[in-house]
């Protein structure tokens, strides 16, 4: 145990800054994922921290190579988030904001499943009040939905974890792959996470409400933490290609036709969560490589978007594409930071996404499936398009809105600009990222054949934008709600209810009426049994406690007879 | 050689420093000297429990009397983990009690809470040390008389109203003990537990063993406040002053669960209890029934303590699942529940306690805006609360563990899922104090203003352990499993 656990010094930390007061508060936030990092480079690999948690041998703390890649990506996170954060005299956001990535690196080293389930579930309940910090009625409906799911994610990979060891007698975290019922379990509890397809509203719903620093913070950790969690357990598993899929392509019509621009982003995440779904589907070390690398790439470059976006928020007050444009003129520091993470996010040679999505794209062709190649070609031209163009376009340019503000504080100007350094040193340079690596790795991005194919894409989707634009027929920026699966349980569902009711006559009416009835009968015969004037909830006589009790003793006499 | 008579030491101690509490009269001295009294046990118990790991069952003849004539004092893994468990609680509260009773009870009467504090103390680790069955009742009726003396030093007169209806149901519980174990010696001759456990088998075949076993075991649900026969309890702990609320809380109920446990599986042995008798088919569904109804009313309640009253009549429930279960984990969930609740429903009290010292009231209405006025205090209040529902890294989640392991094991996944679900209801009734106290804003702002230090060092020390023994289960849970083992009879 001579080691110090790399999330105890984000975790204790975190909540030292609540105690601080604001200047030195400032101070500490930005030093302790220094400091968490330093620690990070000191520890060896191998299984520490061995605990015996009643009879069971825990590994709280397992260090290899897939571990670390994930632990410096979100040192470097929490890093840039603080910093972006700095400005602010809040002490919820930065203190939460650092206990929460302090989570998402104990989860990553988590050596079993117990472990992994504590970081989990804290994962959840510390960022929930990243959403709740917004303020107002909105973000606490949206923070209670958002919480429900991850809550519901915790609870299953708890059983997940009961059934595995009453099945195996181990609780060690290492490949689970697919075969018996908990594995589903399993899975699915790191999907939701994961933001799988029917699983994902809970990221489109609560990101885009939380404050421009929350997001940030939230963009980086639980999606990642997920994404570690599946090449960890899931590598190889062909399902996933399936459902990456899916996921690289249904979130790109969502982020064309929506409004809200950090909406458009949580969007774009789902779609680039999907290559890493995708690369670790294919597994071996192209597959697992390309899905890692683009995480870490993912996390610098998103949050890169998100801290842009976040800016033009905290200035104007408003991220509806309908009311920004021209902004260039008053915000052109966020404006470049902002294309070089648009360049990134679309994969443009010199870029970070280039070295890592081409990876995963290159493992599909390897694989054979072209349909998959197809896929993955034309979901990375609809980012390139709702995120690579849309996203500066609309805020920065576009038709001028007439918005005059300052530029971003200076804290935020820097955090974008190491994050846009870092876009473009990894992209231009990509040893740096390749050498920390899981698997050796023996793929060069800079071949003629990759580097065609991308800027063919590129400027194959910037002529679709600009015919699309000159010719009208660009789906305009409205201010309007966009509907998702969520709509289903949210509207359709108790709409159907209604309709059914309607057209289906006395009967069903009478069903339906009567169910409703029966739920509200039932919740306010609970209340009136327990409330403190009810049967259960009042004082009891004590004649009726001496009979209760004298009954009692008849029904065990009868009972044992 | 005072070693070999620690049994009786940790009896004596507390039951005649009671009297001499009535003689100091003195209040800070009387104070000083339960302390010390509170302290002194808490080594003990902690030596013996440490003695018994090491060397086995401790067997203490009472004045030289050998067994089964004389009263014999028999202490092993189970009974000397309750004996700590009272012990630490006992003495964490007695810290508490030097600001927190100086202003619930009237000043004319606080040597005789102190002493009526020490005789319930002494009647508690009597029932759990002692190897005697009707020595058992002896110290039930000890505890409960001095109990009843406790609650009725509540300032509110609705006090001697709960008292009074403790008193009743109280009685009535210890009456049909006494009954049960008249018949056990009707049938058998002897009263000390071994030698119960070794003539017993040749009556099970008789209704009277059967009769004896009903009588005994509703005798110690009333006591345990087992659903539905827990009546007495909300009123009882919401009107004491808030010190006692804690003590009962903590130890009380598990005491009597504790004497339930032994009864049921070292006297009469778990082949005639859930075999031929099968109560755990019975058992099972009554502390389902349990978690659910006691849960549903505290939700709906206005005023903390209830609130937190009915919770513990939940948490039994969960007590008396671990039991049904009838397998090493089960117990094992069972008994360190019991200990886990222990730490923090007291706690959870003392947290209370802390408001009502500063604002007077536990009513719900009352406490608006807590959140900013006693930061501190209800700090406490939310991590205990956290145990409270079993949020991972509390002790809470230990317990929830081990019961849900123990469904899973018999495969019962449907009792798991409950067993799952019922926090939910947890996570409500703990929200409705907290959102109360953090999100809606006093009439009047009042300044902050905490509770004084020994009372928030007490808190904290109960807090903390429901911390530290979510992290550090060893002590707990292996103590616990060994202790499941013994009363199974199951060899590690």
């Amino acid at each position: 145990m001579g080691e110090v656990h790399p999330a105890l010094i984000l975790l204790a930390g975190g909540l030292l800054l609540f105690a601080l007061p604001t200047g030195p508060r400032r101070v500490v936030s930005v030093l302790l994922p220094v400091f968490g990092f330093l620690n990070l480079l000191a520890i060896p690999e191998g299984a520490m921290w061995q605990i015996t948690w009643g009879g069971y041998e825990m590994v709280a703390l397992r260090v290899d190579k897939l571990s670390l890649l994930f632990g410096y990506s979100f040192h470097l996170a929490a890093f840039i988030g603080a910093i972006y954060a700095l400005h602010l005299k809040d002490r919820l956001q930065i203190g939460t904001g650092l206990i929460y990535a302090g989570s998402g690196v104990g989860a990553v080293f988590a050596g079993d499943l117990i472990a992994l389930f504590v970081f989990w579930e804290l994962l959840a309940i510390t960022s929930v009040f990243l959403v709740w910090a917004r303020g107002g009625e909105r973000a606490l409906r949206s923070g209670m939905r958002y919480l429900a799911m991850q809550i519901a994610s915790g609870l299953l990979l708890l059983i997940g974890a009961v059934c595995c060891y009453l099945k195996t007698g181990s609780l060690s975290f290492d490949h689970i792959g697919l075969g018996a019922t908990y594995h589903y379990l399993l899975l699915f509890a790191f999907g939701i996470k994961c933001a799988f397809p029917l699983l994902h509203n809970w990221l489109i719903d609560a990101y885009p409400e939380s404050t421009p620093a929350g997001t940030v913070f939230l963009s980086a950790f639980t999606t990642k933490t997920a994404v570690y969690a599946l090449a960890r357990g899931f590598a190889g598993e062909e399902v996933l290609i399936y459902i990456g899929a899916v996921m690289t392509i249904f979130p790109i019509f969502y982020a064309a036709i929506e409004n809200d621009m950090r909406r458009v982003l949580s969007y774009s995440m789902i779609n680039q969560i999907g290559f890493m779904t995708v690369g670790i589907g294919l597994g071996g070390a192209l597959g697992i490589n390309g899905a890692v690398s683009h995480a870490f790439n993912d996390v610098i470059f998103k949050g890169l978007l998100f801290m842009s976006m976040g800016a033009i928020l905290f200035r104007t007050g408003s991220i509806k594409a309908s009311e920004l444009g021209g902004l260039y003129k008053s915000m052109p520091w966020t404006c470049a930071c902002c294309i070089v993470g648009a360049s990134s996010i679309s994969a443009i040679p010199l870029f970070s996404g280039f070295i890592s999505k081409s990876m995963v794209i290159q493992g599909a062709a390897d694989s054979g499936a072209v349909v998959l190649w197809l896929v993955l070609l034309f979901a990375s031209a609809g980012v390139l398009h709702h995120a690579g163009i849309k996203i500066p376009f609309f805020a920065f340019f576009s038709h001028d809105a007439k918005i005059r503000c300052r530029e971003a504080p200076l804290n935020m100007r820097v955090a974008m600009t190491i994050s846009a350094v870092l876009c473009v040193v990894i992209g231009s340079y990509p040893p740096l990222l390749y050498d920390l690596l899981p698997h050796p790795v023996d793929y060069v991005p800079y071949t003629t054949t990759h580097v065609v194919l991308q800027l063919q894409l590129v400027f194959f989707a910037v002529l679709a934008f600009v015919v699309l634009m000159l010719t009208g027929n660009y789906p305009p920026e409205l201010p309007c709600v966009n509907l998702d699966v969520d709509w289903v349980y949210r509207r359709a569902l108790p709409a159907a209810v209604r309709g059914v009711v309607r057209t289906g006559g006395p009967i069903v009416d009478g069903f339906f009426a009567g169910g409703k009835a029966l739920v509200q009968k039932l919740i306010a015969a609970i209340r009136e049994q327990h409330n403190t004037e009810g049967l259960f909830g009042r004082a009891w006589l004590s004649q009726s406690n001496v009979l209760i009790a004298i009954i009692f003793l008849a029904i065990y006499l009868i009972y044992f007879f | 050689m005072i070693d070999a008579h620690l049994p009786i030491l940790l009896i004596v101690a507390p039951l005649v420093s009671a009297p001499l509490c009535v003689l100091l009269r003195q209040k800070t001295l009387v104070w000083a000297f339960a302390f010390v009294v509170c302290l002194a046990s808490l080594g003990m118990a902690s030596l013996l429990l440490v003695r018994v790991l090491q060397d086995g069952v401790i067997s203490y003849a009472l004045g030289g009397w050998i067994a089964p004539w004389g009263i014999e004092y028999r202490v092993d893994v189970v009974n000397a983990f309750v004996l700590l468990l009272v012990a630490i609680i006992a003495a964490a509260l007695v810290v508490f009690a030097l600001p927190s009773a100086a202003d619930e009870i009237a000043a004319e009467q606080h040597y005789l809470f102190y002493a009526a504090y020490l005789l319930c103390f002494a009647g508690l680790m009597g029932i759990a040390i002692t190897g005697d069955a009707f020595n058992v009742f002896v110290f039930l009726e000890i505890s409960s008389l001095s109990s009843y003396a406790l609650i009725a030093l509540g300032r509110d007169r609705r006090a001697l109203i709960a008292s009074y209806q403790y008193l009743i149901m109280g009685t009535l519980g210890a009456t049909f003990i006494v009954i049960g174990i008249g018949l056990m010696y009707m049938m058998t001759g002897t009263l000390n537990m071994a030698d119960l456990s070794e003539r017993l088998p040749a009556m099970f075949e008789t209704r009277t063993a059967m009769v004896a076993f009903a009588f005994l075991s509703v005798g110690l649900a009333i006591k345990a406040a087992m659903f539905p026969l827990h009546a007495w309890l909300p009123n009882a702990y919401c009107y004491a002053p808030s010190v006692v609320t804690a003590f009962l809380a903590a130890t009380a109920t598990k005491v009597s669960i504790y004497a339930f446990l032994r009864f049921t599986f070292t006297v009469w042995g778990a082949e005639f209890v859930f075999e031929r008798l099968n109560f755990d088919a019975l058992l099972i569904p009554l502390s389902l029934v349990g978690i659910y109804a006691a849960s549903l009313s505290a939700i709906y309640q206005t005023d903390v303590k209830r609130l937190l009253a009915y919770s513990s009549v939940a948490q039994i429930g969960y007590m008396m699942l671990g039991i049904g279960f009838v397998s090493v984990t089960g117990l094992t969930g069972g008994m360190v529940h019991l200990f886990n609740h222990a730490m923090m429903k007291a706690a959870l009290f003392l947290a209370v306690g802390c408001v009502v010292l500063r604002v007077g009231s536990s009513k719900l209405a009352d406490w608006k805006g807590m959140g900013r006025r006693m930061p501190i205090t209800m700090a406490a209040f939310v991590l205990a609360g956290l145990s409270l529902i079993g949020v991972p890294l509390t002790v809470g989640f230990v317990s929830k563990w081990y019961l849900i392991l123990a469904a899973l094991e018999k495969g019962w996944w449907p009792i798991a899922l409950l067993a799952l679900l019922s926090s939910l209801l947890a996570v409500v009734y703990v929200w409705r104090v907290v959102e109360v106290a953090y999100f809606q804003r006093m009439d009047e702002p009042a300044p902050v203003k905490e509770a004084p230090w020994p009372m928030q060092v007490s808190m904290w020390v109960l807090t903390g352990a429901t911390l530290y023994f979510g992290l550090q289960t060893d002590l707990t849970v292996r103590v616990a499993q060994r202790a499941a083992m013994g009363l199974l009879g199951v060899t590690p």
